[in-house]
């Protein structure tokens, strides 16, 4: 039953010396083996690693050593677009098969200074882009709550490995919703810090702008202790703020007292699903019921916020993996007789269809007769987006709204509609637009599917956001349920 | 060239600033290290890795920028210049596109006759380079494989573009020197052309004369040395006009110089010309830069060959022409100052002549660069020192010259250890004199006749008796006496 612990009890047990390292190794990697064939949350486990490094961190403990980080021995799994040195990397594209990074992300270098056991990597859309988990090159990752269905994207994998009790903490990265969208869709709880606050170093670029590591677990308390390990000043990142989180404090009666919620009508449109709704504003009330004070108010440029991330978000990516060229690392397509079929085939055999769709938009988005029209006109809407947030925030302490418009889906449902699948991330795109901080707690189930619940912050208000999302958590206890893979699994195999 | 045409030249330069860092990253910046040695994560970009503005780099070029008259942009910003080539491992340049750190400066050229033209700066931006291709055959073409150095990707460049300023090859090859030597004044770039730390973009259009409009360019790419410059602008000229007198258009292309077989070949039409989607680059924040920041660069900039030109020309009366080789070179000018502040300052002009004449000429033989001036500031005033007390005559002071360069001594030891001090005693020089007359009464004869310059022959000889050592005023004075003295005999 170990791996049904949290992390900061398991950094307790380990720390008081009643559990070792490999023991929580070993109970990880012996539950990953028996539900990951059906849930499909990792590409690669690397148990040699983890276990090598557990036995490190017993003989640490053993020999009187006290200096250990808040994270020893806490296995953490991490989503397959961060470097890990020594440990095969390859964003769930076939065109990164094989690729082992010679050097740590920050975040990596910071989890294992922390104490933590990194345990593998997760599955996820192919360098991050969808939101269904689908588009991997190495197959699906299914919802916890139901295996018949999607478990969100595009960190899939780090939110579904959480969910199923295969890991206490991961890391994904959310761009667009990537870490939120699949936390509300599998009940677990997912942190989008502020952009700037978490080291993008060693994350493989998908979206430079909107890219933004960050925590899943069960619980806040969990993802604000992974948060404080991970975030904070790095050199080798131009766009890192340089600060350090104040430390979050938990404890006490939950109250809301003085808070002022706002919840933007826009995010509350006809793309939600009555029980999704339902759930929310039963939430709401809650959050008043604490103490909150609640009003309603509006974010008008939403509704263009979609179009613009989808100029952006393209029109980055299109050059971020223009590297992928089959020259020095990963996939080369074999036989080509000259340069540019080598490009050509490279980039054809080892690109997925959702990614080739993506960078030809962002191609021709920046292309020099369409630059003005489409890439200019987006980065307007981005500062119109921007301006609203801050209107809002001249208010409100914090925003709620739903995090995903609807419940899990069937897996293929939306597939073959990449328009359809795009508006899932209708309620979380504005946030990254506006580099803003914003988290998704479980808040309840509609139809037996986990629900969402969004919070969004101010620019490096994470800890404030984390603090109030601990006190609904304090008052509802929908972060308790689990889903019962265990019995799912059984049926599958 | 004929008079008919006038040529409108336009250059982008590219130089490597001399940091002791790249770019991006704090890999080595150093030139010809074992291939794929100074390279990390960020300079091979390597997925997820990120680049970070290189402080050093940024102040080099504000630097030259402020060096080369610019102004400065006090919000500038990166953008990402897209395009696929082995060499360039992110797949995009990280350049400027519409706020380049410096614009609107120039640079004033002096021709040969002296007058001066201004050549203006358009804008001066700071990028990255790539890395090298060696392509293991002949050329690309018949190279099965090719291999890639990553040493020199990252290291950092300064593109430098003129406004269409120059009119002939010449005025580019001064440009391209003039510009040279600043950089190097600076101390930003070591602008070797042969380590290709300099390279240059040549535009070339040919218009008829007096027109007020531009003719159709073409853009020549990989010109790598001046000479290459100067015989590529004049190809093109002649390309282009001989297609309009033969009432053609000239094509708006990119094409690139051969310069072994001495032709420009196509490379890129118009039609094809490459889309680099330039877009802000998202992983770097913009740079802002205060009136202090600029100030202070400015500050730590050394005199600049044109302020020494004018210091040459006013306070120590040199020509124009004179001022501007020995401001050519930063060593050229401190070695110049040094010797006059030793030598004297009337004594100017005869230091710029020993200069330009004698140390230019046995460099030149030599093949010396200028940080490799054979004798040093020190040496030469010793030698005027004793041409000034009398000690040495001016024709011995050339072979004391030669022989300070060979042997790296000074003049007073070279002129004690060969005996070259002036014969100065009258005594002993009329009797030289009046042997030398004796011996040749031949000549005497002429002389004796009205043929004057026998006179001068008989100085010739008694220098050549005195190995040159004889005070060439005295000769004449005593070779005079010695002949009246022979004609009042007979």
């Amino acid at each position: 039953m170990t791996h049904k612990l949290s992390a900061a009890r398991l950094n307790r047990l380990f720390l008081a010396g009643e559990l070792s390292a490999v023991e929580i190794t070993e109970s990880v990697l012996s539950r990953i083996a028996s539900v990951d064939p059906v849930v499909g949350a990792f590409i690669k486990v690397a148990a040699e690693h983890a276990l090598d490094r557990a036995r490190k961190l017993d003989a640490r403990r053993k020999a009187g050593d006290r200096e250990f980080g808040p994270l020893a021995g806490v296995p953490v799994a991490v989503k397959d677009n961060i470097c890990t040195c020594g440990i095969e990397t390859t964003c769930a594209s076939r065109i990164l098969k094989g690729y082992v990074p010679p050097y740590d992300a920050t975040v990596v270098e910071r989890l294992r200074a922390s104490g933590a056991i990194i345990i593998g990597k997760t599955n996820m859309d192919e360098f991050a882009m969808g939101s269904s988990g689908e588009t991997s090159a190495f197959g699906v990752t299914r919802n916890p709550w139901d295996l018949e269905r999607i478990p969100g994207g595009s960190s899939s994998g780090s939110a579904a490995a959480v969910a199923a009790e295969e890991v206490p903490l991961s890391l994904g990265s959310d761009t667009g919703g990537s870490i939120r969208q699949p936390a509300a869709l599998t009940g677990v709880v997912g942190l989008k810090p502020t952009y700037g606050y978490v080291s993008r170093y060693g994350l493989v670029a998908f979206a430079s702008s909107l890219d933004q590591i960050g925590p899943f677990g069960h619980d806040v308390e969990d993802v604000a202790r992974l948060f404080e390990v991970i975030a904070g000043p790095d050199r080798r990142d131009a766009t890192n703020a340089g600060r350090t989180p104040p430390e979050v404090k938990f404890g006490g009666e939950p109250s809301l007292k003085g808070v002022r919620l706002g919840v933007p009508r826009e995010y509350f449109g006809s793309g939600i699903e009555a029980g999704v709704r339902a759930r929310v504003e039963e939430a709401i009330k809650q959050l008043e019921e604490l103490g909150a004070s609640v009003e309603e108010c509006s974010l008008p440029s939403t509704e263009h916020a979609l179009s613009a991330y989808y100029i952006i978000a393209p029109a980055e990516a299109s050059a971020n993996l223009a590297r992928f060229d089959g020259v020095r690392y990963g996939y080369r397509a074999a036989g080509a007789s000259g340069l540019l079929e080598m490009y050509g085939r490279t980039r054809a055999e080892g690109f997925g269809p959702e990614v080739k769709r993506r960078i030809m938009i962002g191609t021709y988005a920046l292309s020099s007769g369409y630059y003005d029209a489409y890439y200019k006109k987006a980065q307007q809407v981005r500062t119109l987006v921007i301006r609203d947030f801050e209107r809002a925030f001249g208010r409100f302490d914090a925003l709620v709204t739903p995090t995903v418009p609807t419940t899990a889906w069937r897996l293929g449902e939306k597939l073959d509609d990449p328009l359809s699948m795009y508006l899932a991330d209708i309620c979380t795109i504005p946030v990254n637009l506006a580099g803003l901080p914003a988290i998704s707690v479980p808040c309840g189930f509609a139809d037996g599917l986990p629900v969402g619940l969004q919070l969004i912050g101010q620019h490096f208000a994470d800890t404030q956001l984390l603090q109030l999302a601990w006190a609904y958590q304090k008052v509802t206890k929908h972060h308790e349920a689990r889903p019962d893979v265990d019995l799912k699994g059984g049926r599958q195999q | 060239m004929t008079a008919k045409w006038e040529t409108v030249i336009g250059l982008e330069v590219h130089v490597e600033l001399s940091t002791e860092t790249k770019v991006w990253c704090s890999c080595k910046n150093e030139f010809g290290a074992e291939p794929n040695t100074n390279v990390c994560p960020v300079c091979l970009a390597l997925p997820g890795s990120l680049p970070v503005l290189n402080a050093q780099a940024l102040e080099y070029a504000v630097k030259a920028g402020l060096a080369l008259n610019c102004k400065i942009q006090r919000y500038s910003k990166f953008d990402r210049k897209n395009y696929f080539y082995p060499d360039n491992p992110s797949g995009y340049q990280i350049s400027q596109y519409d706020l380049p750190l410096c614009y609107d400066g120039y640079v004033d050229i002096t021709r040969k006759d002296g007058t001066s033209r201004r050549i203006r700066i358009k804008r001066i931006h700071l990028e990255n380079d790539a890395g090298k291709l060696v392509h293991a055959g002949d050329d690309v073409a018949a190279a099965d494989t090719s291999l890639v150095d990553f040493n020199r990707a990252g290291v950092p460049l300064i593109e430098i573009v003129t406004e269409p300023d120059i009119r002939s090859s010449e005025e580019a090859d001064l440009f391209l020197n003039k510009l040279r030597s600043i950089l190097k004044y600076c101390g930003v770039s070591d602008v070797k052309m042969e380590e290709g730390s300099m390279r240059c973009d040549v535009n070339v259009s040919v218009r008829p004369a007096g027109s007020a409009e531009f003719g159709v360019r073409s853009e020549l790419k990989n010109v790598n040395s001046f000479s290459a410059v100067v015989r590529g602008i004049e190809y093109e000229q002649k390309r282009h006009i001989s297609i309009l007198e033969e009432g053609g258009a000239v094509e708006q292309e990119t094409r690139s110089w051969r310069d072994a077989q001495g032709i420009s070949v196509l490379l890129r039409s118009k039609e094809d010309a490459e889309d680099y989607r330039y877009f802000p680059e998202p992983d770097l924040p913009p740079v802002v830069l205060t009136d202090e920041d600029v100030e202070r660069v400015r500050a730590s900039l050394p005199e600049l060959p044109d302020a020494i030109m004018a210091r040459l020309m006013s306070d120590y009366g040199l020509s124009a022409y004179d001022a501007s080789i020995i401001v050519a070179e930063k060593e050229y000018a401190d070695w110049f100052l040094r010797a006059v502040e030793l030598a004297g300052r009337e004594s100017a002009k005869t230091v710029a002549n020993w200069q330009i004449n004698e140390l230019n000429r046995v460099m030149n033989e030599k093949g010396l660069g200028p940080d490799q001036i054979p004798v040093t500031p020190e040496q030469l005033a010793g030698m005027l020192k004793l041409i000034e007390k009398g000690t040495i005559t001016g024709k011995i002071a050339k072979t004391v010259f030669e022989k300070m360069v060979e042997s790296g001594k000074d003049a007073e030891t070279i002129v004690k250890e060969e005996g070259l001090t002036q014969v100065a005693d009258e005594g002993e020089l009329l009797k030289i004199a009046r042997e030398v007359v004796a011996a040749n009464p031949k000549v005497f004869e002429d002389w004796k006749s009205g043929k004057q310059s026998a006179a001068q022959w008989f100085v010739g000889q008694l220098m050549k008796a005195t190995r040159g050592r004889a005070n060439p005023q005295l000769a004449l004075k005593l070779v005079t006496q010695a002949l009246e003295e022979q004609a009042g005999q007979q």
